[in-house]
């Protein structure tokens, strides 16, 4: 269970997060939705570490993670515009976590194999990461986020900048990995479907305008 | 219109620098002379020391500038432009300045070293670090690190994995520039390195103009051009491995954690004091011939009499005059032959390729090569131009031609190729289109490649050493000379001197655009 308490985060003297408080249970994917600028990116960062909080913590499985090293934290993010690493193709972007945890070779082959199968990008393993569609790119994020088995996932506006019909499948198929895999998940999103085809619960951050 | 504007420099390559390495190239063509030079004793030492030295101060070079190009292409801080330029001045120092920096701030027993050599090119280098490396650096998205340190990478697993392999590209090329520099270093080497560290420049000039073994010389020149030829090759090839493009931004930041707050103050402080300890140490011994504070060097610096009926054989105060009548010179036949290329090879557009090639082809050779060209070539009638005083200029327009080419031809090669044509379209003349559009762009930069030609020719010394004449000695030459007199008058003086040839050179190089430069020498 992941527990987010009275977080306040400022960049100079504007406050971005007040005294924010929420938690995800296990398996639970929870979504946090509202206007751009509200802070949602900031919340992320914080909870993966990132961003160092000015009070309140995070608390994950009951142990304070708030001034852990973000790679100790077993805490996956999802970028909103991917960051897959150019000099590598497919397999080694999904392979990065487990071989970055010392996984062998073997180990990092089989792992890469099956999370391309979850995410249905069978046999793109030798693809070069600068030749993928826009969807493809979005999968292996997700793929590459999910290899070394992340206590929380955490997805930031994971299918903003995509077609309408691109973005309703793929919103259905994240949501079937996201429950196929148990992942616990935290989604932030401007998007009212999106958060809804996605997640198990909603809570919305500032006016909602909806 | 081409023809008309590659006239010129076309003609000036080919009689100023293809003819004398022609003739360097027939004088090796006799069997005897190759292989008595070859098999000359010493020589194998020489060759062994300047791959060495070359290879050490490479390696010195990156592992140094690591620190302040992360600091400076990542970190916001007050006072980061100021560093940026201090650490780049360096590169852009005549040699023999470095050279005197250096014999000031080390201590007497490391004079003559190795040791002396690859500190001094450290400090000479460590702005291609900065500049290239740190450009790549500053690209790299904040985002893509921070998905690897989510994805479970620590620091070092980030370095190792993610930030050195986008890197790599820029690393050679950062590494091949320091090595061609370092292993053609000249002025340094021979300041600093003693008679036990020579290098193959050093040994060049050395038969040229101490032994008077021309044909030994030639031999070791054209060795020397067929090895830079292999190392550009070699690294081309590596190059051509495509960079990756990022989108670009702001990744710097300010400090943040509280280790941050203490570590990069301390890389900015340790770079700013080892960038100014020599050039402070200089201007410091410049006021102390001797053991006492004093200010004999810089009042007989316009006499070359210390004492009534005591000669020094050099004039410091006339080499200034003679030293800014050369960079005049120099700056405006840089600045029209330079210009008048670039226009061609703008108006040429995929066929300028060759004369861009053939005008950086002087860059790639070694200054004392060119020098030693020109002595031997123009030495019979109808072109025993020896004696003449503009054959030095002429030789210093040789190597700044290339840097003014390149801040001129990338200006005319961002303007689209339809801006001439609406300009033609809106009731211009094509040859009206032409200045309205291309020529009148290219004032700015070439100012400040006029600037910087003037800037090389002050500071230029290997090619100097073989054109000087007695009596028409230039800055560098005399500071030499002096260095190499006893007694700490003279030696004062030459610090003096060098304070005053940094000063002139270094206010140039503010005037003129610093980016521009070292993008320059980097392509």
């Amino acid at each position: 269970m992941l527990e987010v308490r009275d977080l306040t985060v400022r960049f100079a003297d504007r406050v971005v997060l007040d005294s924010l408080s929420l938690s995800v249970a296990t398996s639970e994917v929870l979504a946090v939705r509202g206007p751009s600028g509200v802070g949602k990116s900031t919340l992320l960062r914080v909870v993966a570490g990132l961003l160092p909080p000015d009070s309140g913590g995070v608390w994950l499985d009951g142990i304070d993670i708030t001034h852990l090293a973000p790679h100790r934290r077993r805490i996956g993010l999802m970028f909103q515009d991917e960051q897959l690493f150019p000099h590598l193709d497919v397999a080694a972007n999904v392979g990065f976590g487990p071989r970055m945890a010392g996984a062998s070779r073997a180990e990092v082959a089989t792992r890469t194999a099956e999370l391309l199968t979850v995410v249905g990008l069978e046999g793109f393993g030798s693809r070069r990461v600068t030749t993928l569609s826009g969807g493809e790119a979005k999968r292996v994020a997700l793929a590459r986020a999910l290899a070394p088995r992340p206590a929380v996932l955490l997805m930031d506006e994971p299918l903003t900048g995509l077609d309408r019909e691109l973005h309703d499948r793929l919103a259905t198929e994240l949501a079937a990995v996201l429950r196929s895999t148990g992942t616990t998940a935290l989604l932030v999103t401007h998007d009212h479907d999106e958060a809804a085809m996605m997640a198990d619960r909603t809570v919305v951050l500032g006016d909602d305008d909806v | 219109m081409v023809p008309a504007l590659a006239a010129l420099p076309l003609a000036g390559l080919l009689l100023f620098y293809a003819w004398p390495l022609g003739t360097l190239l027939a004088r090796v063509l006799r069997p005897a002379s190759v292989s008595d030079v070859l098999g000359s004793p010493g020589l194998g030492r020489v060759l062994w020391f300047t791959a060495w030295q070359a290879l050490v101060s490479t390696a010195a070079t990156l592992a140094i500038g690591f620190a302040p190009a992360y600091v400076l292409a990542r970190y916001r801080f007050p006072g980061r432009r100021l560093t940026l330029a201090i650490v780049t001045v360096p590169f852009m120092l005549p040699t023999v300045v470095v050279g005197a920096a250096f014999l000031a701030l080390l201590p007497d027993r490391l004079h003559d070293t190795a040791f002396a050599v690859v500190i001094a090119h450290v400090f000479f280098n460590v702005a291609v670090m900065v500049r290239l490396v740190g450009a790549m650096w500053a690209v790299i998205p904040t985002d893509l690190t921070a998905a690897a340190r989510t994805l479970g990478a620590s620091p070092v697993q980030v370095l190792r994995h993610v930030v050195l392999p986008l890197m790599r590209p820029a690393l050679w090329a950062a590494a091949s520039v320091v090595f061609l520099f370092t292993f053609t270093s000249f002025g340094v080497v021979k300041l600093l390195g003693g008679p036990a560290n020579t290098t193959l420049e050093v040994e060049i000039a050395r038969r040229a103009t101490t032994l008077g073994d021309i044909d030994g010389a030639a031999v070791l020149s054209v060795l020397q051009v067929v090895v830079l030829g292999a190392v550009v090759w070699w690294s081309a090839r590596w190059q051509r491995r495509a960079a990756t493009a990022f989108a670009g931004g702001r990744t710097q930041r300010r400090a943040r954690s509280r280790s941050e707050r203490r570590w990069v103050p301390a890389v900015v402080v340790f770079t700013l004091a080892a960038m100014l300890a020599p050039i402070g140490a200089m201007v410091a011994r410049s006021f102390r011939p001797g053991d006492r504070w004093s200010l004999t060097a810089w009042r007989t610096l316009g006499a070359d009499e210390i004492r009534p009926g005591i000669s020094l054989g050099v004039d410091p105060l006339a080499s200034l005059l003679v030293s800014l009548r050369y960079a005049m010179v120099a700056m405006v036949i840089s600045a029209v032959v330079g210009g008048l290329a670039a226009l061609a090879i703008g108006a040429a557009r995929r066929h300028g390729r060759l004369l861009d090639v053939g005008l950086m082809l002087p860059l790639g050779t070694s200054a004392v090569t060119i020098g030693l060209g020109m002595l031997i070539t123009f030495d019979t009638d109808p072109v025993d131009w020896r004696a003449e005083w503009w054959l030095v200029p002429l030789g210093h327009a040789l190597v700044a031609i290339p840097f003014v080419v390149r801040s001129v031809v990338p200006v005319l090669r961002a303007i689209p190729a339809d801006q001439r044509a609406a300009a033609t379209t809106l009731g211009a003349s094509p040859l009206r289109a032409w200045y309205e559009v291309e020529v009148r762009r290219t004032w700015r930069p070439l100012a400040a490649g006029a600037g910087f030609a003037a800037a090389i020719s002050l500071g230029e010394f290997g090619a100097t050493t073989f054109l000087t004449r007695a009596g028409r000695d230039s800055m560098p030459i005399a500071i030499d000379h002096l260095l190499g007199r006893t007694g700490d008058v003279p030696r004062a003086q030459a610090f003096a001197l060098a304070v005053v040839l940094f000063a002139l050179t270094s206010a140039i190089i503010a005037v003129a655009d610093r980016e521009e430069v070292l993008d320059a020498r980097g392509s």
